[in-house]
């Protein structure tokens, strides 16, 4: 009984967050995670996120109007 | 200019959220009766400013570095479903959030429950109060998501309280006076704006939170916002273009 109200617990909030396509919520956290290391490594990151962003997007709306 | 977006953004997702919510109220008031639908909304509010009461104080204290990492994610996430389902509904890819439909679906399952639930616990029909408590629950937690992580990035969560107070009062004055749904209120452009702007907030914080250095500081967000404009735009026209039928139900 607290297995299953803890496990509709997690299922809410990672629907939650996660929503409709859980790809794009993994590649938008890689993306971030390569700004930091481009920042960590002294090189101009402030450029990366931007296009990284829109091509998460893009990717997210090829897979949902390809049904 | 940060302060204008961020009572803006927060103004624009919590009326859209308001709208969502009243609609639900609305066909539990009408069905069932108000009496249970109100004891709903009272529930929810205090669990939501019990949210707000625990992880407002929380969310001061940590690194501003992490806290803008943490939140620019889950804003990025949060902005790209709202601007990924707006898109899809400006290009025809997706059904329309249509507000009256909505009422009207939810008007039927309301009366269609019975009378079996009413008088429950201190005479309040159980029905009503649940499809209350629900709705304003979930819409309200996106609501207190928005403003507790814009405002704390920002400094500022009385800020966004203020334009998420306003958008409360607003929305909720004028479902009272109409006592309909509000289906004029250009409830899919808002999203798409609110959209952009947690998905420009969220690129904006993420990668300043992951050590990256915006040319001009602050003003960036500008210009991060103008990009996202521009390709969403650009998207929806390439959508349009090579239309299909719809295939995704509507959602909120």
């Amino acid at each position: 009984m607290i297995a299953r109200r803890l496990a509709a617990f997690g299922r809410f909030w990672w629907e939650f967050v996660a929503g409709d396509d859980w790809r794009a919520s993994v590649q938008v956290a890689l993306a971030v995670a390569v700004t930091a290391g481009l920042a960590a490594a002294g090189v101009a990151a402030w450029w990366f996120l931007p296009p990284a962003v829109l091509v998460v997007l893009y990717a997210s709306l090829r897979r949902a109007t390809r049904g | 200019m940060s302060a204008v977006f961020l009572v803006a953004a927060a103004f624009l997702a919590s009326a859209v959220e308001m709208v969502e919510a009243l609609t639900i109220v609305l066909a539990a008031g009408i069905s069932r009766g108000f009496r249970p639908a109100l004891a709903g909304v009272g529930a929810a509010v205090v669990v939501l400013a019990a949210l707000v009461a625990a992880l407002g104080p929380a969310l001061s204290v940590i690194p501003i570095g992490a806290l803008r990492v943490t939140v620019g994610v889950l804003l990025l996430v949060f902005g790209l479903q709202w601007l990924r389902k707006a898109i899809l509904r400006a290009s025809g890819h997706k059904a329309l959030h249509d507000e009256d439909a909505i009422f009207a679906r939810e008007l039927e399952q309301a009366r269609g429950a019975g009378l079996a639930g009413r008088g429950g616990l201190a005479g309040v029909d159980p029905y009503a109060f649940t499809l209350s408590f629900k709705g304003v629950l979930l819409e309200g937690l996106e609501v207190v998501f928005i403003v507790l992580t814009f405002g704390a990035t920002q400094g500022s969560i009385g800020l966004a309280a203020i334009g998420a107070g306003a958008a409360v009062v607003v929305v909720a004055g004028v479902g009272v006076a109409l006592r309909a749904p509000l289906a004029r209120v250009p409830e899919n452009t808002m999203k798409f704006a609110v959209g952009i702007m947690l998905t420009s907030f969220g690129t904006f914080w993420a990668a300043e939170g992951a050590g990256a250095h915006w040319p001009g500081g602050d003003a960036s967000l500008v210009g991060v916002l103008a990009v996202m404009v521009a390709a969403s735009g650009a998207l929806v026209a390439a959508l349009r273009r090579r239309r299909a039928p719809s295939t995704e139900p509507a959602a909120a």
